[in-house]
């Protein structure tokens, strides 16, 4: 190669075309093709066994890095992911409340039913039914001679059957402690969120009915 | 003239703390109206229903706003 500069212009000076291919990106020849434009990510500290950067490893091996910050960031980039997916979730329990609601009434009215009757049941008294499905268990308390009450045998806590204690007035669960008024139903003590469901009784004769259901939330 | 330059995955993370932040404030409130929703309706009060099922699918749409934006910055080229 000649040292003079008025001759490195000519013909027979020109790059070698494998050194000016495409492949080494139009560079000299003498700087590594990847120069410019390395193969691997700057901030991926981990290399993989293969070599191949890694968006280009398959996924199991990008979801559990090795090094700490691409660790600290996939850990909460998939923790807001998950969470979304937990919106999801509440957002289709909201959506289900509505359409049980809707089936709910679809369902109509609760039947009257003969429950029992007024001579079987003295003062202080108590009698577990089932109203208004087969499933429901009910408890009706004769308070006074005049005076019955009803209500849902499910505890509003945890669904346990509530005892009634017609000498103290109170219902109590004895799962957790729950404690009802008798007269009205309301919580009173424990942790029940609501009052028992009433049920809506009339005496027709000596003969007691249940006539439907009364759901509270305070 | 205003460059576009990605995000380092230092400044990433930190986008992402900020949008678990928020997520985590909406989810929250979403539980919190699950919960008083299926109490209003086993106590049998209707009337908060579909309000609540409305003010969660917000909630949900926001975050999927997010979750939007998450996956663009994971894709921005670099």
């Amino acid at each position: 190669m000649t040292d003079d500069p008025a001759q490195s212009n000519a013909p027979s000076a020109q790059v070698d075309e494998r050194l000016s291919s495409p492949a080494r990106e139009g560079l000299t020849g003498t700087t590594p093709a990847d120069a410019y434009s390395p193969p691997h990510d700057p901030e991926q500290i981990t290399r993989a066994p293969d070599g191949r950067p890694m968006d280009r490893q398959p996924q199991w091996r990008r979801d559990f890095p090795i090094d700490w910050p691409q660790d600290h960031y996939v850990a909460r980039r998939d923790f807001a992911k998950f969470l979304c997916l937990t919106s999801l979730a509440f957002a289709a329990g909201q959506v289900w409340i509505g359409f049980q609601n809707i089936w709910r009434h679809h369902r109509g009215a609760p039947p009257v039913a003969k429950i029992g009757t007024l001579s079987a049941l003295p003062v202080g008294g108590t009698l577990v039914f089932r109203y208004p499905g087969p499933h429901d268990d009910c408890i009706l308390v004769r308070t006074a001679q005049e005076k019955l009450v009803a209500y849902s045998q499910k505890c509003t806590h945890l669904s346990c059957a509530v005892i009634p204690d017609p000498a103290k007035g109170v219902i109590r669960c004895p799962c957790h402690e729950g404690l009802f008024d008798l007269n009205t139903g309301r919580n009173i003590a424990g942790p029940p969120p609501r009052p028992l469901p009433r049920i809506d009784i009339s005496i027709r004769g000596d003969e007691i009915y249940a006539t439907g259901v009364e759901r509270r939330t305070i | 003239m205003s460059m576009n330059r990605p995000f380092t995955r230092e400044q990433r993370t930190t986008v992402v703390y900020g949008m678990l932040a928020f997520i985590l404030i909406l989810v929250i409130l979403q539980l919190w109206l699950l919960v008083a929703t299926m109490n209003a309706y086993l106590g049998g009060d209707e009337r908060v229903i579909w309000p609540a099922a409305g003010a969660s699918i917000f909630c949900l749409l926001l975050n999927a706003g997010l979750l939007r934006y998450l996956y663009k910055l994971e894709h921005v080229k670099r």
